[in-house]
């Protein structure tokens, strides 16, 4: 099989992020590295998820640090407050989470466009708000410290595991997402992108698929955030907030919409950035804006997506010539 | 097989149809004709439930299927294309093909995203599904192809094999043929044809009167809203009515 058709087959593009993933600790030189590297794959699996909304569905959501930041407050609260095990306080975040996504999923999903994005937008400044008011269970904008977690009996520890524990989960989150695209699911979501009229006369309850995938996205959030919550070990309101929402909305434009390996690329790329900019000193949050604003002109589909069609494109030029 | 009921439909003031009825045989093609804004669109988002009828009845296998959603319809059995195209520009030829087939697969989100194999298989037999439908249709040659890579003449054929993926009891097909020039309309009037012997039944919305007079068992005139005329080609082209009302015009301009 050539390189070409590797790369373009499903199992292809799965066992190449299995070999960086597997080869990465290899030449990371320390735990800086290491450290990096991890929260690239925990902001990946969110931003996979909200691709599957954004990107497939055509739905956007300005409010998924809300979700982000639910997961990760239950898991802190249950275990700090009412000695919770880990997994279980992830399980009861991921399931509040859901509940509360699919109670609001049918008014806010018949909204469109901008609307949409006002919608999503105000729900998570409430939950950020409700997060900084209810200090007697979260800590207030002062924080909480959220113990270690357990996996097994065992607890997680120590930048090696926790990356073992993150990049299984991205690898799992990517092979999830790929076969959901590629399924008779993922092409109703798709084709409610692509004309929800057309989508509908093929017999697909829109409404209803679009409640699914904005309940998947919100439950894949919250359970990120709970594990982020304990892999940073203390959480302030912040990571449920505005500014982190337009975050993972950016990687997911940046990486590409529509694109489940864009969406990695998209989280690496914009978690790694701000740390390499640190040099400019007061200056990264322009050469940052300036960066994305290049992107967006240069390549509006996003990066994995644009250099995908420019490479078919020199390729069928090649074809072409001879 | 589908029966219209003194169907009218308001916009405001307007009567965009108003008090139409007719019946529709299994496995006869049948056309509404009329001029421009006679209502024959909107005719046909009543009975495909983009709209919601102001009065009257639409049965559909024994069953008054008023107001119901697309969706509802489709799982009943009825299909469709659009005047102004409805592909989805962000997938494959293919994929869009095998949208149409949505009804008949598993559509649990749990064993979509596990891939279990009864879902890997019934997805390999809808692939090549709908690769024989995109064959049956004449778009052969795009099976690789995304949408957006198409021609128009193409893409109206691709949303044909859309249609047909959901293996509907009947289809209505609007104006197929707009926009095609005359070998191309000449192929689409052969599809219609394969397509009705090969036991749908159609409902068909057209300008070319050529296509039109060719294809239909029966045909229905509107005017403004009604009824002007109902019958087989000879007696619509007979009909002293329509002839003033339609035919006349077409044959000065």
């Amino acid at each position: 099989m050539s390189m070409k058709s590797v790369l373009r087959s499903r199992h292809g593009g799965l066992l190449v992020l299995a070999l960086v993933l597997a080869l990465l600790p290899l030449v990371l030189p320390n735990a800086f590295y290491m450290d990096v590297a991890i929260r690239i794959a925990l902001n990946a699996i969110v931003v996979i998820a909200l691709n599957l909304l954004m990107g497939y569905t055509g739905q956007i959501s300005l409010g998924h640090a809300g979700f982000f930041g639910l997961g990760a407050y239950a898991s802190a609260a249950l275990t700090t407050h009412f000695n919770w095990p880990p997994m279980a306080a992830l399980a009861a975040g991921a399931a509040a989470t859901g509940l509360l996504a699919f109670a609001l999923a049918r008014p806010v999903l018949k909204l469109k466009g901008h609307t949409l994005a006002m919608a999503t937008l105000g729900l998570g400044i409430i939950i950020s708000i409700v997060i900084n008011n209810e200090s007697q269970w979260t800590g207030g904008p002062d924080g909480i410290a959220v113990p270690a977690f357990t996996l097994l009996g065992l607890d997680v520890a120590g930048e090696n595991t926790w990356y073992a524990v993150t990049a299984a989960l991205l690898l799992l989150m990517t092979w999830l997402a790929l076969n959901l695209i590629d399924s008779p699911v993922g092409r109703a979501l798709q084709a409610i992108h692509g004309s929800e009229i057309a989508a509908r006369v093929a017999g697909v309850d829109t409404t209803r698929y679009k409640v699914r995938v904005f309940v998947l996205s919100a439950i894949v959030a919250s359970i990120a955030g709970s594990i982020s919550a304990h892999y940073v070990g203390f959480i302030t309101p912040g990571m449920a907030g505005f500014f982190h929402s337009i975050e993972l909305v950016t990687m997911v434009v940046v990486g590409g919409m529509a694109s489940v390996f864009g969406s990695i690329i998209g989280a690496a790329l914009l978690t790694v950035l701000p740390q390499l900019l640190q040099t400019f000193e007061g200056w990264e949050v322009v050469v940052f804006g300036v960066i994305l604003m290049g992107t967006m002109i240069f390549l509006p589909k996003g990066l994995v997506p644009s250099i995908a069609q420019r490479i078919r494109a020199r390729r069928a030029r090649h074809i072409k010539g001879r | 097989m589908l029966t219209i009921d003194t169907l009218s439909k308001r916009f405001g003031g307007v009567h965009a149809v108003q008090d139409v009825s007719f019946t529709v045989r299994e496995g006869h093609i049948h056309s509404v004709i009329g001029p421009n804004g006679a209502g024959k669109t909107t005719l046909f988002n009543l009975i495909t439930g983009v709209y919601t009828p102001s009065a009257g009845r639409i049965l559909f296998g024994g069953e008054d299927v008023a107001g119901m959603a697309p969706d509802a319809l489709a799982r009943r059995g009825m299909s469709r294309t659009f005047q102004n195209l409805q592909i989805c520009m962000n997938m494959t030829a293919l994929d869009n093909v095998m949208v149409g087939s949505h009804l008949h697969l598993n559509q649990n989100l749990f064993a979509s995203m596990l891939r279990l194999p009864s879902v890997r298989r019934a997805d390999r037999a809808c692939r090549e599904e709908a690769a024989r439908l995109m064959e049956f249709v004449g778009v052969g040659k795009h099976i690789d192809a995304d949408a957006s890579q198409m021609s128009y003449g193409a893409l109206k054929r691709l949303e044909i094999a859309r249609a047909l993926a959901a293996k509907p009891k009947i289809l209505l097909l609007d104006e197929p043929a707009a926009g095609l020039n005359h070998t191309e309309t000449g192929e689409i009037e052969a599809l219609i044809r394969k397509v009705a012997q090969s036991g749908v039944t159609v409902i068909l919305v057209e300008h070319d009167m050529k296509l039109v007079m060719n294809l239909s068992d029966q045909l229905l005139v509107l005017d403004y809203g009604k009824t002007l005329a109902e019958g087989t080609a000879a007696e619509i082209r007979a009909n002293p009515a329509v002839i003033a009302a339609y035919l006349g015009q077409a044959q000065e301009g």
